[in-house]
C-alpha cells in the first residue's frame, strides 16, 4: 500500500503525459480510494444536496401550481411563466432590477476606477511613477463599507435618511436648505429609487477600488513610463494603457454587480421592506419571498427564481459580447 | 536649456493641482465613508429623545444602557451567541471540506474531474433566489428546518463554490517535488494533505478563511428564509427585525447601540488582518 505512494501517478505533475488514466487506474490502493471516497464524496453529496438538486428541483416546480404544503400538484405548462409576466407588480419589480442592473455596475464601476487611479498613478508625473501621498490610508478607509454587513448599511442609510432626526436632512437644513426639513428620501417616488442606489454604492466602492488598485499595480511601471515620455497625458493614459490593461478585472467586476443588482434582496428590504412609495424600489427578489412564504404559491415563486436566473445569464452574455465586440478579444499579453 | 526650465516648473504647477485635486475627492470620498459610521456611534450613545431633538447635538451623558437593553431586551445577545456558532462552525467544516475537494481536484486526473469542476463553477454564478424555494423544504425532509445544524449545512454547500475554486487554483500552484518527497518517505496520501499540503496552502487557506468569514456574517437571505424560529435568529436577521419593530415601541438608541454591536466585530476583524485582506481581494476574485 504504502509503496504504491511511491508510484507515477502522484509524483508526476498532472499536465505530464497521455495514458495518465490507465495508470491511474493501476495504482488505485486502499490508501487512494478511502481518500477518494472522503473528501470527494462528503462535499459533493453536501452541494449535490442542498444546491444543485434544489436548483434543479425550482426548475421543475415552475411548471407546476406546487402550494408547498399538500403533496399534490399538477404540471400547469408555462402558466405560472404567463402569470408572472402579466402581473403589473411583478413586472414594475422586474423593471427596477433592469434599471438597477444598468446604473448600478457602470455607477460603481467608474467611480472605483477613478479613484484607484488617483490613488495609484495620482504622484507626480516626474520621475518614478508613484501612487499619491496618504495612499494607504484612503484605501483602508474605502474598505471600510465592505466589512458591514449589507443589512446593517441598509439598516444605518435607513436612519441616516430619516425625514427628522437623520443626518442627510440634518445637514441640508443646516447649510440653509430649509426644504429638506423633513424630506421622505425613502418616502418619495422620485428619491426613492436614486437613494437605494447610493446606499448600494457606498456599500460597494470600496471593495471595487482595492480590486482595481491591485490590478493597476500588477501592471509594470515601465509601461506606464513608456507612455510617458511618448508624450500621454494622464487622462491619456487611463484611458489606453490602464484601462485596456486590466479590462478583465473590469468585466468580472461588471458581472459580479450585475447579479448582486438582480438580486439587491438586502438593500431593498433595509431601506423600503414594503417595496417603497409606489413600488419604485421593489425587486424581485422580495416578491418571490412574499408570493412564496406569505402566499404558499410556490410554482409561481419558482418560476420568479427562474426568471431571475435568467436575467442574471442575460446579463453576463450581454457583458461577454460586448466586451469582446469592443475589442476585448485582442489579448493583451505583458510578456 | 532654459525651455526644460520653464517646461519643469509649469509641469510642476500641473502636478500640484493634479495631487491637490486627487486629495480633494479621495477626502470627500473618506468622508462620506467614515461619517455615517462615526454618526452612528455617536448616535449610539444618545437617548431615544435626544436623537429626536437634533442629529447633530452631542449626548448629554453617555447612555450606555442602550447597549445592555440591545444586548438583552432586544436579543441581540442571544443572535449574537448564534451567529457565533454557526458562522463558527460552517467556517470549520467548509474549509476543511472545501480543502480537501479542491486539493483532490487539483492534484488527481480521475474521469470526472472536469465535470466536478465546472459543476462547482456553475454553482457561483447563479442566484441564491433560484434555489431558496426547494431548499426550504429539503432541509424541512431532513428536519433541520428553523435550526442551527440546518443553517450551517446550508452555509456549509454555499460557500464551498468559492472555497473549491479559490484552493482548487492555489493547491495547482504548490510544488510537486514536496508531496513526491513525502510519498518517497512513506506518507500515505492522508498523511501527505494533512500534515504537508495543508499546511502549505497556509496562506490560501487564510485569505478563503477571511472571505468566508466576511461572507457568512453578512449573510442575510438563507437565515431570513431558512431560520425563522426567533430564538434561532443570527443577528442579520435579528436586527432587521429588531429595526423593523422600533418603528412601533421606537427606541431607536437600542437600535443604534445594535447596529454599532454588530459592526464592531467584524470591523476588528477587518483592521487585524487588513494586509492579508486586501491582498486577498485581488488574488481571490479575478483568478
Amino acid at each position: 500500500m504504502s509503496l504504491a505512494g511511491m508510484s507515477p501517478p502522484v509524483t508526476t505533475p498532472l499536465r505530464a503525459a497521455p495514458g495518465r488514466a490507465k495508470r491511474w487506474r493501476r495504482n488505485l490502493t486502499f490508501d487512494k480510494i478511502s481518500l477518494f471516497i472522503v473528501f470527494l464524496g462528503l462535499p459533493l453529496a453536501l452541494y449535490v444536496t442542498f444546491v444543485v438538486s434544489p436548483l434543479i428541483q425550482a426548475v421543475s416546480y415552475s411548471f407546476t401550481d406546487w402550494s408547498g404544503f399538500s403533496p399534490n400538484f399538477k404540471p400547469v405548462g408555462f402558466a405560472n411563466y404567463v402569470k408572472i409576466l402579466s402581473d403589473d407588480t411583478f413586472v414594475k419589480a422586474m423593471g427596477n432590477n433592469a434599471l438597477l442592473a444598468i446604473v448600478i455596475p457602470l455607477t460603481i464601476i467608474v467611480l472605483s476606477l477613478a479613484l484607484a487611479t488617483m490613488v495609484t498613478v495620482g504622484g507626480a508625473s516626474s520621475g518614478q511613477i508613484r501612487g499619491i501621498k496618504g495612499a494607504g490610508f484612503y484605501r483602508v478607509i474605502s474598505f471600510f463599507p465592505y466589512a458591514v454587513p449589507a443589512i446593517i448599511t441598509g439598516i444605518m442609510w435607513n436612519l441616516i435618511f430619516d425625514p427628522s432626526s437623520g443626518l442627510v436632512n440634518g445637514v441640508l437644513t443646516g447649510i440653509g436648505l430649509s426644504q429638506f426639513k423633513s424630506f421622505p428620501w425613502l418616502g418619495n417616488i422620485n428619491t426613492a429609487m436614486p437613494t437605494m442606489m447610493f446606499v448600494i454604492l457606498w456599500g460597494f466602492v470600496g471593495f471595487y477600488m482595492v480590486l482595481f488598485i491591485a490590478a493597476i499595480k500588477g501592471i509594470p511601471a515601465e509601461i506606464f513610463e513608456a507612455a510617458r515620455i511618448d508624450g500621454a497625458g494622464r487622462l491619456r493614459t487611463a484611458w489606453s494603457i490602464t484601462l485596456p490593461l486590466i479590462r478583465e478585472n473590469v468585466q468580472t467586476a461588471y458581472i459580479y454587480l450585475g447579479i448582486m443588482a438582480i438580486d439587491a434582496y438586502v438593500y431593498a428590504q433595509a431601506l423600503n421592506p414594503q417595496g417603497g412609495p409606489n413600488n419604485s424600489t421593489l425587486t424581485m427578489s422580495q416578491e418571490l419571498l412574499s408570493t412564496a412564504f406569505q402566499k404558499g404559491q410556490f410554482g409561481v415563486a419558482c418560476a420568479m427564481g427562474v426568471v431571475m436566473g435568467m436575467m442574471t445569464l442575460l446579463f453576463a452574455a450581454l457583458i461577454f459580447t460586448l466586451n469582446r465586440f469592443t475589442g476585448g478579444k485582442d489579448r493583451i499579453t505583458l510578456a | 536649456m532654459s525651455t526644460t526650465t520653464v517646461s519643469r516648473t509649469k509641469l510642476g504647477a500641473g502636478e500640484r493641482a493634479v495631487a491637490a485635486g486627487s486629495h480633494v475627492v479621495l477626502s470627500i470620498w473618506a468622508l462620506i465613508v467614515i461619517l455615517p459610521l462615526l454618526w452612528t456611534l455617536m448616535t449610539s450613545f444618545k437617548t431615544t429623545s435626544e436623537i429626536f431633538a437634533s442629529p447633530f447635538k452631542l449626548p448629554a451623558r453617555a447612555a450606555v444602557e442602550n447597549y445592555s437593553s440591545a444586548w438583552t431586551t432586544a436579543g441581540i445577545g442571544s443572535f449574537f451567541f448564534n451567529t457565533v456558532f454557526v458562522v463558527g462552525s460552517a467556517l470549520v467544516l467548509v474549509m476543511l471540506l472545501g480543502s480537501m475537494c479542491a486539493y483532490v481536484l487539483a492534484r488527481f486526473e480521475f474521469p470526472g474531474n472536469r465535470i466536478i469542476y465546472y459543476m462547482m463553477l456553475g454553482g457561483l454564478m447563479i442566484p441564491i433566489f433560484l434555489a431558496i424555494v426547494p431548499l426550504f423544504f429539503v432541509l424541512q425532509n431532513f428536519g433541520l428546518l428553523n435550526t442551527l445544524p440546518g443553517l450551517v449545512v446550508t452555509y456549509v454547500a454555499f460557500a464551498l463554490p468559492f472555497t473549491v475554486f479559490f484552493l482548487y487554483a492555489f493547491f495547482r500552484t504548490l510544488p510537486y517535488e514536496i508531496s513526491e518527497a513525502a510519498a518517497i518517505d512513506g506518507a500515505n496520501e492522508w498523511r501527505t494533505f494533512f500534515q504537508i499540503m495543508l499546511p502549505m496552502a497556509k496562506p490560501g487557506l487564510a485569505t478563503v478563511a477571511i472571505m468566508n468569514f466576511l461572507g457568512l456574517w453578512n449573510q442575510f437571505l438563507l437565515p431570513v428564509a431558512l431560520n425563522t424560529n426567533h430564538d434561532n435568529y443570527v443577528l442579520s436577521q435579528g436586527l432587521a427585525a429588531f429595526a423593523s419593530s422600533a418603528g412601533y415601541d421606537v427606541n431607536f438608541g437600542a437600535l443604534f447601540a445594535a447596529v454599532v454591536i454588530t459592526v464592531a466585530p467584524v470591523l476588528v476583524v477587518y483592521v487585524i488582518f487588513q494586509r492579508q485582506l486586501q491582498g486577498s481581494v485581488s488574488q481571490g476574485t479575478m483568478k
